[in-house]
């Protein structure tokens, strides 16, 4: 299971790197969305700087929606799924070896967030660990409920416009415990972040189980 | 049956498939005996490829019995893959990666050796610069001679060839031949369906006839005709033995596939 | 694996012109036989339409006495005045809701269950879940119209008031998945992951939302005020409420699931007819070109096959070329 899944992770990372699709595109479409959300508040950075937890994760959540449907859209060419299927990989090593390509990408991306929040917000990061630790569980909880819902709509026609109306609604403790977390954090509060930290712990494990468990028929289903 | 099960590689019993609501295989009754090549023939829809997807576990069996290898693909079709070898149409590459990642992951991802890619890729005509090309980059030809080097690598015991000269050159396709000589005669069984009967008729132990989803006939050849090598591609290891140039003038009669009887 | 079943109502086969479908053939046979493995799979009781007529009736009676004692019988509350006739509505309804998309995340994971499978679980999740959308919108708005006049606002992020907006999505977002057609098994089972892939989220949208809006410490939806004392025939007007708008869940859940299984059959419509139709297609096809005719069957060999050879004679008679 372990061999398959860094076997994926790294087909997937390569085909990455090769393509530049998360440095040439994503992640400058991360930074526009930074820039667009202060042309919603306004320029005063004391909106700014209070809202800034928020927009961070609301970023990444967009931002993940492209990775995410980037993945498959690279598993559909034709005779793509038979070809996957006829390797007889292991089903949960190949949910792990996506999972992982996808959190990969999500760290990139949540490094230049966070440095845009930082230099276009003026947001003070303080309480780095749990910064980190929100951002840990956050990115392990995108990259599997992502995976999971990737693989649901992939193969389908409508894809584009399903995978978002299935995964944001599925993500939003995600976006309310990171939001809470990092608020906890930058107002130097750590002790109130850590149930948020919980709850974001509980919610990667909760879709990691679901993953390894449910891709085998939805391998088999798409 | 369970000598029927030890002896044959694919057995089917009134095997039908369906690809939504239609009957790709609309009761299909074959029995492939380890070691033999048989080729499938029948018009355009007649369900030979659909044959070769149920044999290698990618499409479902509705109804009936379907054993590969000793797999019981009506209970669980995925354990059978990896022992499989399917030759599609549609080689699918992914574009980004370069014909030797291509290969190389497909080979280790279904178990294969690592250090068997590279004289796989230069059996295939797939040597030097063009290892290193995009996949994007190949013509159809280059990336059926890719899906072939893989199943060279891998080497499995039953290989499922799905049209495998078109879209080659001349060179290609004598590969193509001669790499079927040397699976059988390494004891590979061998599933081709083919249009171009003059080229993959030579290469049959027994030829099926294929139509409306179902198996029509089917005509035994004799082994000496078949197993004479091409003159083109002569195989490396294949006994030598002047034998006549062409097929016996008379094949034979077709017999009727002994299930057609019920089938139809 | 079950799932690969052709799941057909034997009925159907009956219905097919007995000439097309011949003894000798497998058609009927290997139809029938997986089909009807589990007596349950196709159930015949939603053909006693007096049953249905009646729950129906039973719901629509009820829902008239709750409207009749919940308007005319029911004295107005003393703090909330004619604003408590809610009360009769809104707490049924959303228990309806719940108790659909409680049926239809159980439906789903006793679809999944490889004992339990049958297509009578995914019809009855698919059913349920868009009744409980239908339900949970109901609950929106009847919840807003209490909401307007009572906190002066049509709608507040109220922990209860979030999730249950977000569940509704979550649905919303199952039945577009269910609505892509595809082969049937395959849908079903992808439609049973994905509701119990959302079922696993409610918990966590529930805490999160519940633990945000308490640190937010916004208007909260009943304060001590504002509870409503039921008593005497206040709740027996609920209490039926709850009856009466459960067995109208119960009625829709039969029509629903009814509609389910016909629209099913209409795709399914004929598997042996259509098999019958592929076997001469590919014996007509051998007929009309002259590559295949050659490698045809010798005519003495079908006729040797008795009489339940179904070659035709054209293609019997036809000579091999040597």
């Amino acid at each position: 299971m372990l061999r398959d899944a860094w076997l994926v992770a790294g087909k997937d990372l390569r085909i990455e790197i090769r393509s530049r699709v998360a440095t040439n595109q994503i992640v400058p479409l991360a930074v526009l969305i930074l820039m667009l959300f202060a042309f919603a508040l306004g320029p005063g950075r004391q909106v700014l700087a209070p809202a800034s937890s928020g927009l961070f994760w609301l970023a990444v959540l967009i931002t993940a929606l492209l990775a995410i449907q980037r993945s498959f859209a690279v598993e559909t060419g034709e005779g793509a799924q038979d070809a996957l299927r006829l390797m007889g990989l292991d089903s949960a090593g190949v949910f792990l070896g996506k999972m992982l390509a996808i959190a990969a990408q999500l760290v990139l991306i949540e490094v230049i967030i966070g440095a845009g929040v930082v230099f276009l917000y003026g947001a003070a990061l303080h309480g780095m660990v749990m910064v980190l630790l929100s951002c840990f569980f956050g990115t392990i909880g995108l990259a599997a409920a992502g995976t999971i819902y990737g693989a649901l709509a992939a193969g389908l026609r409508v894809r584009e416009t399903l995978l978002p109306l299935l995964f944001l609604p599925i993500v939003a403790p995600v976006l309310l415990s990171g939001t809470k977390a990092w608020d906890a954090a930058l107002a130097g509060t750590v002790s109130q972040g850590w149930p948020w930290i919980r709850l974001l712990g509980v919610f990667s494990i909760i879709y990691l189980v679901a993953g390894v468990v449910s891709f085998g028929p939805l391998m088999e289903a798409a | 049956m369970a000598t029927i099960l030890m002896e044959s590689v694919i057995h089917l019993r009134s095997a039908i498939a369906l690809a939504g609501q239609f009957p790709v295989l609309a009761g299909v009754d074959l029995t492939v005996r380890r070691g033999e090549t048989l080729v499938l023939r029948g018009p355009n829809g007649a369900g030979k490829t659909s044959l070769l997807r149920v044999c290698c576990g990618l499409q479902p069996v509705s109804q009936g019995q379907a054993v590969v290898l000793g797999h019981d693909l009506v209970a669980d079709r995925s354990e059978v893959r990896r022992k499989v070898g399917f030759l599609n149409q549609a080689g699918f590459l992914y574009d980004e990666l370069t014909v030797a990642e291509n290969v190389r992951f497909a080979v280790r991802a279904s178990g294969g050796r690592k250090d068997r890619v590279i004289p796989a890729l230069e059996r295939c005509g797939l040597g030097g610069r063009l290892q290193s090309t995009a996949a994007s980059k190949l013509s159809t030809g280059q990336r059926r001679r890719a899906a072939l080097a893989v199943l060279v690598a891998r080497w499995p015991e039953l290989w499922l060839l799905d049209e495998p000269h078109a879209g080659l050159d001349a060179g290609g396709r004598d590969l193509v031949d001669g790499l079927v000589r040397e699976a059988r005669e390494r004891g590979v069984t061998v599933l081709l369906a083919s249009h171009e009967h003059d080229r993959a008729a030579p290469l049959a132990d027994r030829i099926v006839l294929m139509a409306g989803g179902q198996v029509m006939g089917e005509r035994a050849v004799p082994r000496q005709a078949a197993l004479f090598p091409d003159e083109d591609a002569p195989v490396a290891g294949a006994p030598a033995e002047p034998a006549p140039l062409a097929l016996p003038p008379d094949p034979g009669e077709w017999a009727p596939a002994p299930e057609a009887v019920n089938v139809a | 694996m079950s799932s690969n079943t052709i799941d057909l109502d034997p009925t159907e086969l009956r219905s097919a012109p007995a000439e097309l479908a011949p003894a000798g053939a497998h058609v009927p046979a290997g139809l029938d036989g997986p089909a009807s493995r589990q007596p349950g799979e196709t159930p015949r009781w939603y053909t006693r339409r007096w049953w249905v007529w009646a729950l129906g009736l039973s719901g629509l009676v009820g829902v008239g006495f709750t409207v009749w004692l919940g308007l005319w019988v029911t004295p107005p509350d003393v703090n909330m005045g004619q604003l408590v006739r809610l009360v009769y509505v809104h707490p049924p309804i959303a228990w309806v809701c719940y108790l659909a998309f409680g049926v239809a995340t159980l439906a789903s994971m006793l679809y999944l269950w490889p004992r339990t499978r049958s297509r009578f679980w995914d019809r009855l999740a698919g059913a349920s879940a868009e009744i409980g959308v239908v339900f949970g919108i109901l609950t929106m708005a009847t919840g807003s119209i209490w909401g307007r006049p009572t906190w002066g606002v049509w709608w507040t992020w109220d922990a209860r008031l979030t999730s249950t907006a977000l569940l509704i999505v979550l649905y919303i977002g199952y039945l577009a998945l269910r609505r892509i057609p595809s082969e049937l098994h395959v849908r079903s089972r992808r439609a049973a992951i994905a509701a119990i892939i959302a079922f696993a989220d409610i918990p966590v949208d529930h805490f999160s939302v519940l633990w945000w809006h308490t640190l937010h410490q916004g208007p909260t939806v009943l304060t001590a005020t504002l509870v409503p004392k039921i008593t005497g025939i206040m709740a027996w007007t609920m209490l039926l409420g709850f009856v009466a708008f459960t067995l109208v869940y119960c009625w829709m859940l039969v029509v629903r699931y009814r509609l389910e299984t016909v629209n099913e059959r209409l795709e399914t419509e004929g598997m042996g007819l259509v098999l019958v139709e592929r076997r001469a297609e590919g014996i007509e096809e051998l007929q009309g070109n002259p590559v295949y005719a050659m490698t045809g069957v010798p005519g003495e060999d079908a006729g040797a096959q008795g009489p339940g050879s179904a070659l035709p004679p054209a293609l019997a008679g036809s000579e091999p070329e040597s």
